[in-house]
């Protein structure tokens, strides 16, 4: 079990450096970095969220930006109202307050999941992805041409929401958040997993056949984790409408639901900082090759490809070895 | 005789003008061994996934433990009680022998849908699930993945896990298959302890298995039961001898 050990250490380094990156950056006034640490919390966050359905149930969702969209929207359209002064419908009232906001997020993105999921897990396989991608299309599509929230324009939202006793406003505050809730997931993942519900999902991934022979049925099993996978995908929607205070149709694009699926693979499928790995990497991707040529994508491009042919456990699992679940 | 605790009636089913399975009628009482043989293209394997879930019947009707069964899913049959083990070793190939049992114990408890306590520090799981180990004589390797487990090892395991669903009736497809002289051995002696606990629908090819073990002997030929008796009765069969046994000379 020295993989094991191994593992520990690596998840231990990577939730250290994603908190001293951004404390560093704080005492010597770097704010920019601390955008960046609080963009790959959230955008890590998104991706524990995907890393159930595909690492632990080995559903391959391409329609993940669904989540993350209709979560960015719910923060936008609730602050939007709340700044206004209107109600979203029927009299309901906006509101400018994260904890709420989270909540709606996380109740309808678990309900469109379970939508989504109903509809498309009597499929697999490529069926499976182009489903999930046509959901996620339908959706872009609709805020695309939906003009009461800004259409492809997109929502800016003036002033960010709040959370009780911090002020979100100052980047560190939010940076504080945003880690906080990323390792509340994470331990949330690590409970799933190790209980019967991830040891019935984790076997209906390997062999469905068998699981439904000793009385597991897998489309409910598959249907609970991927209804749960949106909710926290969602949660992540809501709080990076936060932190870029702006929404658009550019979140529920497949681009975005390509992004958190490399985020996955980069990291490692199923690993627990898997998500964390791979949205440091990207980020970094992003920021200093971005910053030398506005085609760092073919780089992070060739990067994917050797992980696909090279590592296939991501970084995770080019440093830990192999996932072990005996 | 006892009421059967599976209850096969008329049962028909086609695939295009393939009758894979004919008019069969089967039954299975408890104490017993039924053995179900067969040559290759018989329709075994399609009888079996009528029974366990996987296709629906044209026709006929399957009763378990008094309930009709055929609308049910595979899922839905297997915690009614019924435990097969699969033809081809069929486990969950990244979790150890123990953890494969532990899905089993995990399965009858009941409902999957439990999402916080840790599985390897449950006492609930963890022991029971050693118990079968031990009974299939695996405890010693209780901890290595299904993958890296001998043919022989998984066929054991594969028993182990039907065990631990502690099911009203077994269907073992093949459980004989690949394994060596001592372990057929070993298995037939077991199993002819089993019976006791549940009765076996046995699906085998090995005749000295078959004969040694069986109460019933049903045979299969092009869909059909052309004959179903005792072991005696099976043996002096002289269509039997023609469709099947004479293919091996007996």
């Amino acid at each position: 079990m020295a993989d094991a050990r191994r593992e520990t250490i690596v998840n231990i380094v990577l939730a250290v450096a994603l908190f001293v990156v951004p404390a560093v950056a704080y005492v010597i006034d770097e704010p920019f970095f601390i955008t960046l640490a609080t963009r790959v919390a959230i955008l890590a966050l998104a991706g524990v969220g995907l890393n159930l359905a595909l690492g632990l149930g080995g559903m391959v969702s391409f329609g993940h930006a669904a989540f993350f969209g209709l979560g960015g929207y719910v923060a936008g359209v609730l602050a939007h109202h709340a700044f206004s002064g209107t109600p979203v419908f029927w009299g309901i009232p906006g509101t400018n307050q994260m904890i709420i906001i989270w909540i709606v997020a996380i109740v309808l993105s678990g309900m469109l999941a379970a939508i989504i999921g109903a509809l498309s897990l009597r499929t697999s396989g490529i069926f499976f992805i182009m489903i999930t991608l046509a959901f996620a299309q339908m959706l872009f599509f609709f805020t695309l041409s939906w003009p009461a929230y800004g259409g492809e324009d997109g929502l800016p939202i003036f002033v960010r929401n709040q959370f009780p006793g911090l002020n979100t406003m100052r980047i560190w505050e939010l940076f504080l958040l945003s880690y906080a809730v990323l390792m509340i997931a994470i331990l949330l993942f690590r409970m799933v997993r190790n209980a019967r519900f991830g040891a019935a999902l984790m076997a209906i991934r390997q062999n469905p056949d068998r699981a439904a022979a000793l009385g597991i049925s897998p489309f409910g099993v598959k249907l609970a984790a991927f209804a749960l996978s949106g909710m926290i995908t969602g949660l992540a929607g809501a709080m990076m409408a936060d932190l870029t205070r702006f929404v658009s149709p550019a979140m529920l694009a497949w681009q975005m639901s390509g992004e958190l699926i490399v985020i996955i693979i980069l990291g490692g499928v199923g690993r627990l900082f898997g998500p964390v790995a791979g949205a440091g990497i990207l980020v970094a991707f992003e920021v200093f090759f971005g910053g030398i040529t506005e085609h760092w994508q073919f780089w992070l491009g060739l990067v994917l490809l050797g992980v696909v042919l090279f590592a296939r456990g991501g970084l995770i699992g080019l440093i830990a070895g192999r996932d072990r679940h005996g | 005789m006892a009421e059967p605790v599976l209850d096969i009636r008329g049962v028909s089913k086609s695939f295009g003008a393939l009758r894979a399975t004919d008019d069969v009628t089967l039954t299975l009482v408890p104490g017993e061994i039924h053995a179900l043989i067969g040559p290759n293209g018989a329709g075994k394997s399609t009888l079996i996934a009528l029974i366990c879930g996987g296709l629906r019947p044209d026709a006929g009707s399957i009763h378990f433990r008094g309930q009709e069964i055929s609308g049910l899913s595979v899922a839905q049959r297997a915690r009614l009680g019924l435990g097969r083990s699969f033809q081809i070793s069929s486990l969950i190939p990244e979790y150890s022998a123990r953890r494969n049992v532990m899905l089993a114990v995990q399965a009858r408890l009941g409902h999957p849908y439990r999402f916080f306590r840790n599985v390897q520090r449950d006492a609930g799981l963890t022991g029971p699930a050693m118990e079968y180990l031990a009974r299939v004589g695996l405890e010693r390797r209780a901890h290595i993945l299904a993958s890296e487990l001998s043919h022989g090892e998984r066929r054991r395991l594969e028993i182990a896990t039907a065990l631990a669903l502690e099911p009203a009736a077994f269907l073992f497809d093949e459980p004989m298959a690949g394994m060596g002289a001592e372990g057929a051995r070993e298995l037939i002696g077991f199993l002819d302890e089993l019976r006791r606990e549940a009765p076996i629908l046995l699906v085998e090819h090995d005749m000295d298995a078959v004969f040694a073990l069986a109460d019933r002997i049903s045979v299969l030929a092009n869909g059909r039961i052309i004959a179903s008796g005792s072991v005696h009765d099976i043996r002096n069969d002289p269509e039997v001898r023609r469709a099947y046994l004479g293919e091996e000379g007996a």
